[in-house]
């Protein structure tokens, strides 16, 4: 009885090892190392350079639960790495609240926020003064968080809003391109959104207030599975994010937003000014260079990496930094 | 000191949270009588779930303890049912068939399974074959002998599988909120509506509801143990003896 | 979709943007259960793969000293046996995902939090145990041992100990299966584990299927490697068994 059950155990931590080991020695891109930092990025032409001298600072790196935050929080902790930060990360925090709170209390020490969320969720910014130009939206960002010792870092081009969403069979169905064209048949529709979405401004609660929406049923789901819910046929409507790969996959249509209840939400690294100023020239720089590029399409593509092909956020990341030439290959 | 003194406070906030309702941060109300929708939810997914799974288990475990038969099958279910972990069922049910009571029930009733099982083979197999053997004497078919002596003789082992798994279903039931359920475990798994205090408060609620059901349990399974073997318990302490009931501790999940 | 203009769009390199019109893999598009994407993609488990196994191990072993030294204490102060079963009980009951936000405001996120709730679940199960198998050496053994002069501290090293070892080593295994299944919440608590991925994508079988499994395997492997262990140190029961 001993040696029956002893072999079984044995084969399997040994399986795994040699798994474990094959996978593990697997030296395309797909490792789970970070990049390389000792290797001179000067030499291969690599935007972010080096210091040694920013070796003494460390940087958490924090970012909230959806995929999108996951890559940008991986892309940033890289940049910072290249430039020869000590870097850690706190990922997948969970809100913006939880994420703010970890910042302010020393946990992190910056993660990517949206101007949107920053103006609704932080500054309480009523429906009547949100701005809808993203220029505007940035500067009340960092004029509002700078009273709170928060600098807030020059945003992305990309702008990744909540929308309303909708099959589009469903969308000609009920002949609707606005939102406020809800209004007649909200009563008949069932909505699906985040948890938090029903307490929200630029969720369920504005829908409710700006547009005077009254939903048959808001049913709380996963923000991962809002998409899903339109596909399986749950949901009527669905609250989506503007740079959602599965928009264009599953023939989704976003509702427009006619009284512009959504403000800009393009991203902005956040990180207490304190902490900005220990980490010298470099940060602003590296931030600047890593936000260039991450126009829409771009982010959409990284999202997509991510949701749909299965990559892991460092690895989306990864491939960011390198094609556009901030880290070395 | 200034540590222990903001825990108090946050633990101030949270028994504020679990018994005053209280708007927030958006505008919806949380916590107080809010909390008993979840409640509500929490118990009835974790009753249904050990209801059923007891409803597959009992009767087979009771059947194989009778024959003797089939020790390999309850073993293997039981390390399997150690060796897996809870939220991967939850989370395997899930993304085969989506959220929703009744596909949630389906992991909890698989993860219920086990120490009920277990607790019903051996409860029967355990009943000492003297007894048997007596039963057997006085004329009693199989099935007299399982209603009649071996049952109530292992009924408190086999209400110890009961109590188990119930306490083990309350305790996976928290992670329903990830998988779409939304049970007390709401405020732990999606704490943005209701904040740390939200968040701590249903902690707390989830580990009394906990302890109160093992308690509770406990009591019943007290009282439906024979007087009999409630005494021969008492005695191995006492005169050294070791009767038919030790192995309960290692093999059994009680 | 809005692109504000005035940030100039970099040179994006053709071969950027994949074709996710052709060439997709059909089992993983529909998040279903894809061996060969498993294989392939292990890597991304063994970080998680360790963090967890450092939990189990630490905890486990944290939790076997513990217990170890109460039930050393209980063993000769009868009446410590059932306060220490009363309040090992109740750190059982609490469910440990409740255990980690209720210790939150006190140990914060991380690594800590998470081992002090796995460790206080493991209590019961090896105080209880460790103590069964104390009682269980017989007397006559007792008294063999106290006939050949042998003074108390002697007695529990070289003879109820070893005879206990059986009930102990059962206690450790029950304990280490479990706590490998635990461990999987203890991302919630920020420390990790292969809880985390699972979670990450939730709705993809293969991915919750791997990680699962990777549980498994280290609940098996610490199962075997423990009986193992017991097999070495009580050479004279494998002699009995056989």
């Amino acid at each position: 009885m001993s040696i029956r059950r002893i072999i079984p155990a044995l084969a399997a931590v040994l399986a795994l090892a040699l798994v474990l080991a094959a996978c593990g020695s697997d030296d395309n891109s797909s490792s789970s190392s970070a990049p390389s930092t000792s290797s001179s990025s000067a030499a291969t032409g690599a935007a972010i350079k080096k210091d040694s001298a920013n070796g003494k600072v460390t940087l958490t790196v924090g970012s909230k639960n959806f995929t999108e935050q996951k890559v940008l929080g991986e892309i940033y902790a890289q940049a910072f790495q290249a430039a020869g930060y000590n870097v850690k990360k706190a990922l997948n925090l969970g809100d913006e609240q939880t994420a703010l709170k970890a910042l302010k209390g020393g946990q992190i020490s910056g993660y990517p926020e949206y101007t949107g969320t920053a103006l609704l969720s932080f500054l309480n910014v009523p429906a009547a003064k949100l701005p809808t130009d993203p220029g505007e939206a940035y500067d009340q960002v960092k004029a509002g968080m700078a009273k709170q010792g928060i600098e807030a870092f020059p945003p992305t081009p990309f702008t990744s809003s909540n929308e309303v969403g909708l099959l589009k069979k469903k969308a000609d169905q009920l002949g609707v391109t606005k939102i406020s064209d809800l209004k007649s048949k909200a009563s008949s529709l069932t909505l699906y959104g985040s948890p938090e979405c029903r307490t929200r401004r630029d969720c369920l609660l504005g829908l409710e207030q700006v547009y005077g929406l009254k939903f048959k049923k808001f049913v709380p789901v996963d923000i991962a599975q809002r998409h899903e819910v339109l596909t399986s046929g749950q949901a009527d409507v669905s609250i989506v994010f503007t740079t959602d790969p599965q928009i264009k996959r599953n023939d989704e249509v976003l509702l427009q937003d006619d009284k512009n209840m959504f403000p800009p939400y393009n991203s902005t690294f956040l990180m207490k000014t304190s902490t900005a100023q220990k980490a010298g020239p470099d940060l602003p720089k590296v931030i600047a260079a890593v936000n260039k590029n991450l126009t829409a399409d771009v982010m959409q593509e990284l999202n997509a990496r991510v949701d749909l092909d299965k990559d892991t956020p460092q690895q989306a990341a990864q491939a960011y930094l390198k094609q556009f030439k901030l880290i070395s290959s | 000191m200034h540590a222990t003194f903001a825990f108090l406070g946050e633990l101030g906030d949270a028994i504020h949270f679990i018994f005053v309702k209280q708007t927030s941060r958006g505008g919806a109300e949380v916590g107080g009588t809010q909390l008993l929708p979840l409640l509500r939810e929490h118990v009835l997914i974790t009753v249904v779930a050990v209801a059923a799974a007891s409803a597959i288990a009992l009767p087979l475990g009771t059947w194989l303890g009778h024959t003797g038969r089939g020790s390999f099958l309850v073993i293997s279910v039981t390390n399997a049912g150690r060796a897996v972990p809870s939220i991967g069922v939850v989370f395997l049910f899930f993304a085969a068939l989506g959220a929703g009571f009744f596909n949630i029930t389906l992991a909890l009733v698989l993860l219920a399974i086990p120490p009920i099982l277990l607790n019903a083979y051996t409860g029967v197999r355990g009943v000492d074959p003297d007894t048997v053997d007596a039963a057997r004497g006085m004329g009693l078919t199989g099935t007299q002998i399982l209603s009649r002596v071996e049952l109530p003789l292992a009924l408190p082992l086999i209400f110890g599988g009961v109590k188990t798994s119930t306490v083990n279903v309350l305790a996976t039931a928290t992670l329903g909120p990830a998988a779409g359920v939304v049970t007390l475990g709401d405020p732990i798994i999606n704490p943005s509506s209701y904040g740390d205090a939200g968040r701590l408060g249903a902690a707390i609620v989830v580990a009394v509801l906990a302890v109160a059901a093992e308690v509770g349990l406990s009591a019943v399974q007290r009282a439906l143990t024979p007087e009999g073997i409630k005494l021969a318990e008492a005695a191995p302490r006492q005169r050294g003896l070791r009767l038919a009931v030790p192995k309960r501790r290692i093999a059994s999940a009680s | 979709m809005t692109l504000d203009s005035t940030l100039v769009l970099a040179q994006s390199e053709g071969g950027f943007f994949r074709n996710r019109a052709s060439g997709v893999d059909k089992c993983v598009e529909t998040n279903g259960f894809c061996p060969s994407w498993i294989v392939h993609h292990l890597d991304r488990y063994t970080t998680p793969f360790e963090q967890h196994l450092v939990l189990v191990v630490v905890s486990v072993g944290l939790g076997f000293l513990v217990a170890f030294a109460l039930a050393l204490l209980a063993h000769r102060r009868r009446w410590l046996v059932a306060p220490v079963t009363q309040i090992t009980g109740i750190l059982y009951t609490i469910p440990s995902l409740a255990a980690f936000f209720i210790l939150l405001p006190i140990t914060g996120r991380g690594r800590t939090t998470a081992i002090i709730a796995l460790t206080a679940y493991t209590l019961l199960i090896l105080f209880r145990n460790i103590v069964d198998g104390l009682d269980g050496v017989p007397a006559e053994a007792r008294d063999a041992g106290r006939g050949m002069g042998l003074t108390e501290r002697q007695l529990l090293w070289r003879v109820e100990l070893p005879l206990a070892l059986p009930a102990i080593m059962a206690g450790l295994r029950i304990a280490a299966t479990t706590t490998v299944g635990l461990a999987a919440l203890a991302f919630y608590a920020g420390a990790g584990g292969l809880g985390e991925p699972m979670e990450a994508d939730k709705a993809f079988d293969s991915n919750v299927v791997a990680a699962g499994g990777l549980c498994v395997v280290m609940a098996v492997a610490l199962d075997g490697l423990l009986l193992l262990t017991q097999r070495l140190l009580t050479p004279w029961t494998r002699a009995r068994a056989a």
